[in-house]
């Protein structure tokens, strides 16, 4: 079971916590004016990384809010969280920590 | 390939086992292939076979980042039945249920496919609705499933209990006698055999990490850990690393690789005559013929690859267990694994062509890909031979996210998701 330090209660065990899948997908502006492979790509297309994953998670449990948090999906260890609307931590995975070096901590 | 018979047994049980040989070979790559199949598990070398038995195409290679079967081939909990809801999948399971009744005649080799019967438990009014739907449905597309009221559900499997005491009492159930388990090892290794036997190089420890393409966009050629291997077509079916693998490829896919378990419990004498799995309280129970249960339990609600999920997820299981098999509360568990298993949206898998051309792909199989080993490998190869799908798995495209076409089906698994 994973430790999610929730932004707002602190560290909770993962069941009181509802996983919300990858973040920062967000709905088309106009959604008659895309096509319907952009659509299914928006609807059903997702990054299933090997690596950092930015994903949404809500404290059911606890003070019911919505936050982000960074995963390492192969170690399961949490980089960081931080809040909805705001932008991934690092433009790109090489401003953040080595999953090799966050596996080994 | 050597064949086994009663002749070869007993002349190699005189002399000490000494004789036989390698059941196939490990070859280095060669330049090039007609057919490169990414990923040696059951789905990847059944392809290969029937490529080489119905198609006669044997210049292809399997490549394999790790060994043969050592993926979800061998961490499923072996269970096989084809129940089904829609005609699509009917079809596309009962095909495999087909080839598991003649596959270990015709590999000469033994799978141990044993019909003991799947039974499904349903524990509330929503639940044997739906189950009955499934029974009509199935009888409509000639598979075989029948209603079992809970007296019914108890004489065919005697260890359950049909007590009104128990938190979600048994209403009844629905029982494919047709459906059972197999040896997962055996069904990598015979169809290995046999694809090897044909002229098919199984290439493992060779990790895939790009791809070459002729100036038209077709695949030219793969890149791996052991080398550039040219090839006319390759077929993707890495399953929870599907993703992976498509992405060193340029593509994204409409899948999410996530942890599922399973474990075993110490081994007893003969004590679970059958399959039983409940969908609403999450059991999922047979015995192996070393005697150990074998118990499934659920998915993990993120993505990972980390072959490991939460306790807490094998001990609600284990719950559901305890509740309906009394018995077994003083069993003791003896290993817990898991497997990293590539989730769809619609929960059917996907045996397409994809936007690049001569790429192929078999993935999507979810929480119970096993059963279909053999009628997956048979379509699959079809697809890969012809260029176009066979019949039975046109449906199952992955276009049908675009068209919207989905195959949404809540059974294709015991596990909820």
């Amino acid at each position: 079971m994973l430790l999610i330090d929730c932004p707002n209660c602190g560290r909770r065990p993962e069941s009181e916590f509802h996983c919300g899948g990858e973040a920062h997908i967000a709905r088309p502006e106009s959604p008659a004016a895309i096509d319907d492979q952009a659509w299914a790509e928006y609807l059903y297309y997702r990054t299933n990384p090997k690596g950092l994953h930015a994903e949404r998670w809500r404290h059911g449990h606890g003070c019911g809010r919505w936050f982000n948090a960074l995963r390492d999906t192969v170690s399961d260890r949490i980089v960081t969280t931080y809040a909805m609307g705001a932008p991934r931590p690092g433009a790109t995975d090489a401003d953040l920590p080595d999953p090799a070096q966050v596996r080994s901590a | 390939m050597r064949r086994f018979s009663l002749a070869s047994l007993l002349r190699e049980s005189t002399q000490g086992h000494q004789g036989w040989e390698r059941q196939w070979r490990a070859p280095e790559p060669k330049k090039e292939y007609d057919i490169v199949i990414v990923g040696g598990g059951g789905h990847g070398l059944a392809t290969a076979y029937y490529l080489a038995t119905v198609h006669g195409i044997t210049n292809v290679a399997v490549i394999e980042k790790g060994w043969i079967g050592g993926g979800n081939t061998g961490r499923n909990t072996t269970i096989i039945r084809s129940n089904y809801l829609f005609d699509e999948s009917a079809a596309l399971y009962n095909h495999a249920m087909k080839l598991w009744e003649g596959l270990s005649q015709e590999l000469n080799y033994n799978v141990m496919f044993s019909q003991r019967g799947v039974l499904m438990l349903a524990h509330n009014h929503h639940d044997v609705i739906s189950f009955k739907r499934h029974v009509y449905a199935n009888r409509l597309n000639g598979v075989d499933n029948e209603w079992l009221s809970p007296e019914e559900c108890k004489a065919f499997c005697p260890p359950l209990t049909i007590s009104k005491d128990i938190r979600y009492p048994v209403m009844g159930g629905a029982l494919q006698r047709k459906g059972g388990t197999a040896r997962h090892d055996a069904v990598a290794w015979g169809y290995a055999r046999g694809a090897d036997a044909r002229g098919v190089d199984i290439i493992q420890n060779c990790e895939v990490t790009g791809l070459q393409r002729n100036p038209d966009g077709s695949v030219k050629a793969v890149e791996t850990s052991r080398g550039v291997i040219g090839t006319r077509k390759i077929g993707v079916v890495a399953a929870g690393h599907t993703g992976v693998v498509m992405g060193r490829f340029g593509l994204r896919m409409p899948v999410e690789s996530v942890p599922l378990q399973a474990l075993v419990s110490e081994p007893v004498k003969p004590v679970f005559p059958c399959v039983v799995m409940s969908n609403a309280v999450h059991a999922y129970i047979s015995q192996s013929d070393k005697g150990e249960l074998v118990i499934g339990a659920g998915t993990d609600q993120y993505v990972s690859y980390s072959q490991q999920g939460g306790i807490h997820v094998t001990n609600h299981t284990l719950d559901a267990i305890c509740e309906l098999f009394p018995q077994f509360t003083r069993m003791r568990m003896l290993r817990s694994w898991g497997g990293i298993v590539d989730v769809t949206p619609d929960r059917s898998p996907i045996l397409s062509k994809t936007p690049i051309p001569n790429l192929f792909v078999n993935c999507g199989w979810g929480t119970g890909g096993f059963k279909a080993t053999p009628g997956s490998g048979h379509v699959f190869a079809h697809t890969l031979a012809t260029g176009e799908p066979h019949r039975i798995n046109a449906p199952f495209s992955l276009d049908r996210f675009r068209t919207g076409q989905l195959i949404d089906e809540a059974a294709a698994a015991a596990v909820s998701h």
